[in-house]
């Protein structure tokens, strides 16, 4: 099955790349995530990369672009596992993701996305990620 | 007969006497030292003799030091300019040394050639003794240059090490200029660790570093970046006043990135991202008695 599976976790959607996507399947992503936190009602979004060996500035963009999509559906997004040779070739192509919020793995990321929540929750809107 | 020829055989008929006369003439220049020895310089001085006649026997040319029949020679000078590398001593000693071989030769060749032949042959053995002397100095240098930059390598590797200094949290300390080269090798130990170690703050300090300019400061921000893209956060510090009025007169802008002006004032920061702190043990006295006080 050529697809990104989403799964669901409580009120958070859990997208996992375990493979260098190519383009067609990053184009499909931004559409099926968004069409799923609606459906869902997702607060949050945790996209795992530690799998992913490989980055050029297209997939930068794309995920740039989910965090702004999701953020305008009121679901954070939070990007963790991103290994040392990855975040070296973004910093080189200029790349530094302004609106994601990242962190180093799976429950830490966790961890952020309850309490962006609860933050949310007592300010009543979804605060601003931090800055590139 | 060329000028190869009778420098051969002026230096085979009187070997015994131009070695003689060059040392004395070597110890007026430059008298042995303590430490050094004369039965040193003795063979070191016969063994070039010796292979400056086998190069003039296979009549190599005078002005081409680079000839097959001058590569023993070419060998004993470029041993003699690495141990001098090697040791810290001036080639230009060396060099001198071998140049003063000329005052013996041409006393010589004075008394052994014909009036006319005297000045051409002497011409020629001079271009040869500097040319001997110009390979010296120029073996030394790039002897000098690999030490450099072997030494250039290992400080590199020696000077930017990764330190735990507390659960999630490392210290970076840098000593030294930041370059390109450098940032490189920093940023991937830095990003290497964090992984290895989950820690997601890391402390760098550039109290170490001399001078912080544009790129300086752009190779700290892509390593603050990287880390941040990982999940991590970074906390400069060490940043002295001077280093503050620099960066605001170059109009550099570190954005939002945590600094404090000392390693001390980062760990603060660091424990109490992680919501830690230090606090006195309670009821304890000033600090834990030594155990050898009697």
């Amino acid at each position: 099955m050529d697809r990104i599976p989403i799964l669901r976790m409580g009120g958070f959607l859990l997208v996992t790349i375990q493979v260098d996507v190519h383009d067609q399947l990053a184009n499909r992503l931004p559409e099926e995530l968004t069409a799923t936190i609606a459906e869902t009602d997702a607060r949050g979004v945790l996209i795992e990369i530690s799998s992913l060996e490989m980055v050029d500035s297209f997939i930068g963009r794309v995920l740039g672009n989910i965090a702004e999509m999701s953020k305008l559906l009121s679901a954070r997004t939070v990007l963790v596992g991103m290994t040392p040779a990855v975040a070296i070739t973004l910093v080189e192509l200029g790349i530094s993701l302004p609106g994601v919020h990242t962190a180093l793995d799976v429950d830490r990321g966790m961890a952020m996305l309850r309490e962006l929540d609860s933050e949310d929750a007592r300010f009543g809107e979804v605060a601003p990620a931090p800055a590139g | 007969m060329d000028s190869t020829q009778r420098l051969s055989a002026v230096i085979e008929q009187h070997e015994a006497s131009l070695l003689e006369g060059w040392l004395a003439a070597q110890e007026a220049h430059l008298p042995i030292r303590p430490g050094e020895r004369v039965a040193e310089r003795k063979t070191a001085s016969a063994a070039f003799l010796h292979a400056l006649r086998s190069g003039l026997v296979q009549n190599s040319p005078l002005d081409d030091l680079r000839h097959e029949g001058w590569s023993p020679l070419r060998a004993l000078l470029t041993e003699l300019s690495q141990d001098s590398a090697r040791e810290g001593r001036s080639a230009v000693d060396a060099a001198q040394l071998y140049l003063t071989f000329l005052r013996p030769l041409s006393e010589q060749l004075l008394a052994s050639c014909a009036r006319e032949e005297f000045l051409p042959t002497l011409w020629d053995a001079t271009r040869l003794i500097e040319s001997i002397g110009l390979h010296i100095t120029s073996v030394y240098q790039r002897a000098r240059d690999d030490i450099i930059r072997r030494q250039q390598q290992e400080m590199l590797e020696l000077s930017t090490p990764v330190i735990k200094v507390w659960d999630g949290i490392l210290a970076l300390p840098i000593i030294g200029t930041l370059d390109s080269a450098r940032t490189q090798t920093v940023m991937e130990n830095l990003l290497q660790r964090v992984v290895e170690t989950g820690s997601d703050i890391a402390i760098i300090d550039i109290t170490g570093v001399p001078t912080v300019d544009t790129l300086t400061a752009q190779h700290l921000l892509k390593t603050v970046t990287a880390t941040r893209l990982m999940g991590g956060e970074c906390i400069i510090s060490g940043i002295r006043p001077q280093i503050a009025q620099t960066l605001v007169q170059l109009g550099v802008d570190l954005g939002d990135v945590l600094t404090r002006s000392t390693l001390a004032g980062a760990l603060a920061l660091a424990l109490s991202r992680r919501r830690l702190t230090i606090a006195p043990v309670e009821g304890a006295q000033e600090s834990v008695p030594r155990e050898d006080a009697h």
